[in-house]
């Protein structure tokens, strides 16, 4: 049951960027999840003070094995363990799997417009993923914002045309600073680079719209003003964009 | 933005529910549709705003600002104040 509190171990970890690392937690008898679902995590002191937070799975669980990404967040009470601290062997306490209504399902044929902002890639991360496992034919468009390209998530992998993933199409929208050879300036992501990489609102696709709450708001509000229907439009919101503490 | 803007908007979403709730109730409620009592719309509970920067959960309409729920979690003992949830469709196994 989700509401039970269970024992995780590290299993492994490796970073993502200079601030954020995905954590391989071994659960026993962890029942399988669906993509876009979460845990919450909860940290107690030898005092017994806790803390808890919401984390993102980060892909499809591989027995009783599963991932989630942490970005560290300057004066958090939890991120920083997670990501500077924790090691192999190390238990944690979680529970879930959590949420029911911001999934994608692999039988689902729709088409599916992805739009990510900074962490919140971690669950459109977690559907590219379970598509590819499921070699689902399902069309799917990412659009991922982010500031630099130090902080770009699953960097190896994502965008590198893996075995599995035809039919998914990535667009990188720097904010702040693009590498070298992108000759789009950094600025924030455009409702016309909406409009071009995602799909035409014809095509009913189901949009999933994760990030910071402002990117969150202004990402669905173009998609509606684009002609998208509101109810096909899910969205996760991480609080303010210096995240979650 | 390193520095939030007094304006920036900083609370979650009805997704954050799941964990808490979890505590209190077997089926998930994120995935049911809510129709407000106050206002009407009608839209799935994950929608809801969530104002978490306080001792426990403030939950409000995405419609009309309705405090939805309250949620408080302290030394063993959970109050759940579900007074302004509406009408709840779920579908059920």
């Amino acid at each position: 049951m989700a509401g039970r509190w269970r024992a995780a171990t590290v299993a492994a970890h490796r970073p993502e960027t200079p601030t954020a690392r995905t954590l391989v937690l071994r659960v026993p008898d962890w029942p399988g999840h669906l993509a876009g679902q979460h845990v919450d995590v909860r940290l107690t002191a030898e005092d017994g003070y806790t803390a808890q937070r919401s984390y993102s799975l980060a892909a499809p669980a591989v027995g009783d094995l599963i991932e989630v990404t942490v970005q560290r967040v300057p004066d958090g009470e939890v991120s920083p363990y997670l990501v500077e601290v924790a090691d192999v062997g190390d238990q944690i306490e979680i529970r879930g799997p959590l949420g029911g209504w911001f999934v994608w399902r692999p039988d689902d044929p729709a088409p599916v417009v992805l739009v990510a902002g900074g962490a919140g890639i971690v669950p459109l991360m977690s559907m590219v993923r379970t598509r590819r496992m499921a070699r689902a034919k399902a069309l799917f468009r990412l659009l991922y914002s982010l500031r630099s390209p130090a902080e770009r998530y699953y960097s190896t992998e994502l965008g590198s045309h893996q075995a599995g993933d035809g039919g998914l199409d990535v667009f990188l929208a720097y904010t702040r600073e693009a590498p070298e050879g992108v000759t789009r300036p950094p600025q924030r992501l455009a409702l016309s680079e909406i409009n071009t990489h995602g799909l035409p609102p014809d095509s009913a696709p189901t949009c999933f719209v994760c990030g910071p709450t402002g990117f969150v708001e202004s990402a669905a509000n173009a998609l509606v003003a684009l002609g998208h229907d509101p109810r096909r439009i899910k969205t996760e919101r991480f609080g303010p964009s210096g995240g979650r503490p | 933005m390193t520095t939030p803007s007094v304006s920036e908007p900083s609370h979650l979403d009805g997704n954050a529910l799941a964990g808490p709730l979890s505590e209190v109730f077997r089926v998930d409620l994120t995935g049911a549709t809510r129709r407000c009592a106050v206002c009407g719309i009608t839209g799935a509970f994950a929608e809801l705003r969530v104002y978490a920067e306080c001792p426990g959960l403030v939950v409000r309409c995405p419609g009309c600002d309705t405090v939805v729920l309250r949620l408080v979690h302290e030394g063993g003992v959970l109050w759940l104040d579900l007074g302004g949830t509406g009408c709840l469709r779920l579908r059920v196994k």
